[in-house]
């Protein structure tokens, strides 16, 4: 598929009352093909859909269109159609004119209107509904309806924003399979907005995954299966065990303390990493066999494969496989070398860095007050002279979403929440950084939540300021 | 069964108020003033003289509205476009004008029309000396004045309601700005039209106190009821206000029928 860009964007920033929502987007889109924008809401995919759609000016940054750029061009002056996430069919017309609605405006002749949408009417499966009102529709047909009355303004690319939301489960499927097909039957360039990952492994050539408005890797769906660029990704993208490890050496890692094989090289010894193995990638043998040995905790028939549930040191291990273990039942795990993923860590640091300097210092109570991002924030059993600067190493732990709502930092964003077999390790961003903490509980990535600190495991250091006599 | 029981007040008092007195209309405008059924009064309503007020009325009435429409319609575009809070703040500023006594308004639009007022005097300085008080100009000023803010609320809401994905809709299919107001915003902005038409041309069509401050040279329909029940001839003039009342019921029923065809399905 050698193909020349139709859309292209470049270092494209978007922000919405000072919040950041496309963080220096690129992006080529290829002539003909089918590519998905993929991830979980507010990550920026519909905002990234509307810049190509002209409904939205990027704050810096270039859109072009087959090489020209198109920045200013408002959407009736570009060769592009969309397919709203409501559909927006309009109420006060029937099938025929929703459709020829925009064959209308270009001043087509009579015949031809009627001929254009007969033809596109039967492509999407709707022939004989030109005189029925849109709102009399099915969801299903409202929404071919939706994408008849873009496609039959013959676009070089269609947009299509979350079309089949709205729909039932075997709607979708059955909907997912006849837009893949009506894609190559048309041959045009659709780019499609959604935030599951099933529809999108299954409709695209290529799926571009986004999250916190940046792109996170893009590539084939099978590119992005098998080789996720980070825990992020993996995690979005169908079932996995996300693992932190740390390399021992180049092709040999240490997952829970046991040393497995792997095919990666290049990153430091002793850095830690995530790795990410596929459930079905685990081989179940007999606990003398395996490099991991666990007992199994549940066990589940999905149809093809059991899925099963291991307990490995602390650890809940997810296995899909075609023989089932029983349930309490130790088993052996072996994992071959090129089924192990190693990935750079998501948060830079096993810790949250933190300088601030005193200033409040309350001898009697024992205790300073720093300030974090506007915010002060105390630190008990701990004392230093006031104005001196403190370097913290707060641990994951040390982080808390304050369950009654008042934080001591308020409005941190849910960047990532990965399950990483004992416990969520949820990357949080506030207004100046970003944050790692750990939690039982499941979180909803893209919200806000209020967080509260506890300093009782930080490792609290005073740094000496050069040039700087008075304390 | 519990919400039933919460209507019998309002069935009670839309007896009491409504059906009552049009029924007490309806038997007056057949009455003599010594009682007994006649068609006189009606035959005397429908006489030139009244017939003429009659027509008067709905060309007054006919021209307010539309100029109320005419100069609604795009600010209740422009103000449907604006944020919330900037929207809430200008149908606040629009309805002020309505806290204050109809009277008073009137009377205000009468000092600053009369012959030698402020409007008169700066007319007859660009050399347009002619008297405005007591003409037909007047009149609709005054109308329009009062019934603009009946036309701009139902046309607000409408338009503030049109689902903005319908124009961006318009917008991908390739409308320019008059293409979606043309195909898109009118169409789904007909049923705030009727009702707004409905809102200024009944009330138009059967004031009186408007005439009496800023008008002359002829008497509205309006004014002829209110001079006949002055006059204690309260059974011409339940006939005079049976004609109207008639007249308006064709017309809104035309009206809301016209607006049921343009507007399928919203």
């Amino acid at each position: 598929m050698e193909q020349k860009a139709i859309v292209s964007l470049k270092n494209i920033n978007v922000k919405f009352d000072g919040e950041v929502i496309l963080n220096n987007i690129d992006l080529d889109i290829m002539d003909k093909e089918f590519i998905t924008l993929l991830g979980p809401s507010g990550c920026g995919k519909t905002t990234t859909l509307r810049i190509i759609g002209g409904f939205l000016e990027p704050d810096s940054g270039d859109v072009f269109y087959d090489g020209k750029r198109i920045n200013g061009t408002p959407p009736n002056k570009r060769n592009v159609n969309t397919v709203f996430q409501k559909y927006a069919l309009f109420p006060h017309l029937n099938v025929f004119e929703n459709v020829a609605f925009g064959l209308k405006l270009k001043k087509l002749p009579k015949a031809e209107i009627k001929e254009k949408v007969k033809k596109m009417l039967s492509i999407v499966d709707l022939k004989g509904y030109e005189k029925r009102a849109v709102s009399k529709l099915s969801g299903g047909q409202q929404q071919r309806v939706a994408i008849a009355r873009a496609l039959v303004c013959d676009p070089d690319v269609l947009l299509l924003d979350e079309p089949l939301g709205a729909l039932d489960l075997k709607l979708r499927k059955d909907m997912q399979i006849e837009l893949k097909a009506i894609q190559k039957m048309t041959k045009k360039t659709f780019v499609y907005v959604t935030h599951d990952q099933e529809e999108a492994l299954t409709m695209s050539d290529r799926v571009c995954v986004m999250n916190n408005g940046k792109i996170e890797q893009i590539g084939t769906p099978i590119d992005i299966y098998n080789e996720p660029a980070n825990a992020f990704v993996a995690d979005f993208i169908g079932e996995a065990n996300i693992l932190n490890g740390f390399m021992l050496q180049d092709f040999k890692v240490n997952i829970l303390g046991a040393e497995f094989k792997c095919v990666d090289k290049g990153f430091g010894d002793g850095q830690a990493v995530d790795v990410v193995i596929r459930p079905e990638d685990i081989e179940v043998t007999t606990p003398e066999k395996g490099i991991l040995t666990g007992e199994v905790t549940g066990v589940v028939f999905k149809g093809v494969h059991y899925e099963m549930e291991v307990k490995t040191r602390g650890c809940v291990w997810l296995i899909h496989s075609t023989v089932a273990s029983e349930v309490g039942s130790q088993i052996g795990m072996y994992v071959a070398p090129d089924n192990i993923h190693i990935m750079n860590k998501l948060f830079p640091t096993a810790y949250n860095e933190i300088t601030a300097s005193v200033i409040h210092a309350d001898e009697e109570e024992n205790s300073v007050t720093i300030s974090v991002e506007g915010n002060d924030v105390e630190i008990p059993n701990t004392y230093y002279e006031k104005g001196t600067v403190l370097k913290i190493k707060l641990p994951p732990e040390g982080l808390k979403i304050a369950g009654n709502g008042i934080g001591q930092l308020n409005d941190a964003y849910i960047e990532s929440v990965i399950w990483k077999g004992e416990y969520n390790e949820i990357i949080l961003e506030s207004d100046e950084r970003k944050w790692i903490m750990r939690s039982a509980q499941d979180e909803q990535v893209a919200t806000y939540v209020p967080i509260c600190f506890d300093f009782s495991n930080a490792v609290i250091l005073p740094v000496d300021r050069e040039g700087e006599d008075e304390v | 069964m519990k919400s039933k029981k919460l209507a019998i007040p309002y069935i009670i008092w839309l007896f009491a108020f409504t059906i009552v007195p049009l029924v007490l209309i309806a038997t007056n405008a057949f009455q003599g003033s010594h009682g007994g059924f006649t068609l006189d009064n009606i035959a005397k309503a429908w006489s030139s003289e009244y017939l003429h007020a009659l027509l008067y009325s709905l060309e007054i009435a006919f021209v307010s509205t539309l100029i109320c429409l005419l100069l609604a319609y795009p600010a209740s575009y422009i103000i449907s476009q604006m944020k919330a809070r900037t929207q809430a703040i200008i149908t606040m500023l629009i309805t002020i004008p309505m806290w204050m006594n109809i009277l008073l308004r009137l009377l205000g639009w009468y000092i600053l029309l009369q012959n030698g007022g402020p409007i008169h005097t700066v007319l007859s300085l660009l050399g347009i000396d002619a008297p405005i008080l007591g003409t037909d100009a007047a009149v609709v000023l005054g109308m329009v004045y009062e019934f603009l803010p009946f036309m701009i609320m139902p046309l607000h809401t409408v338009m503030s309601k049109i689902d903005r994905s319908h124009i961006e809709a318009a917008q991908d299919l390739g409308a320019n700005k008059f293409n979606i107001l043309r195909k898109v915003i009118f169409p789904l902005s007909v049923p705030g039209i009727v009702s707004g038409i409905t809102m200024v041309f009944v009330p138009s069509a059967s004031t009186f106190i408007v005439t009496k401050y800023l008008g002359g040279m002829h008497l509205m329909i309006g004014d002829y009821i209110e001079a006949a029940f002055l006059c204690a001839d309260r059974n011409f003039g339940a006939a005079l206000a049976l004609t109207l009342m008639v007249i308006i019921i064709i017309f809104m029923v035309i009206t809301n029928r016209f607006g049921d065809e343009e507007a399928v399905g919203v």
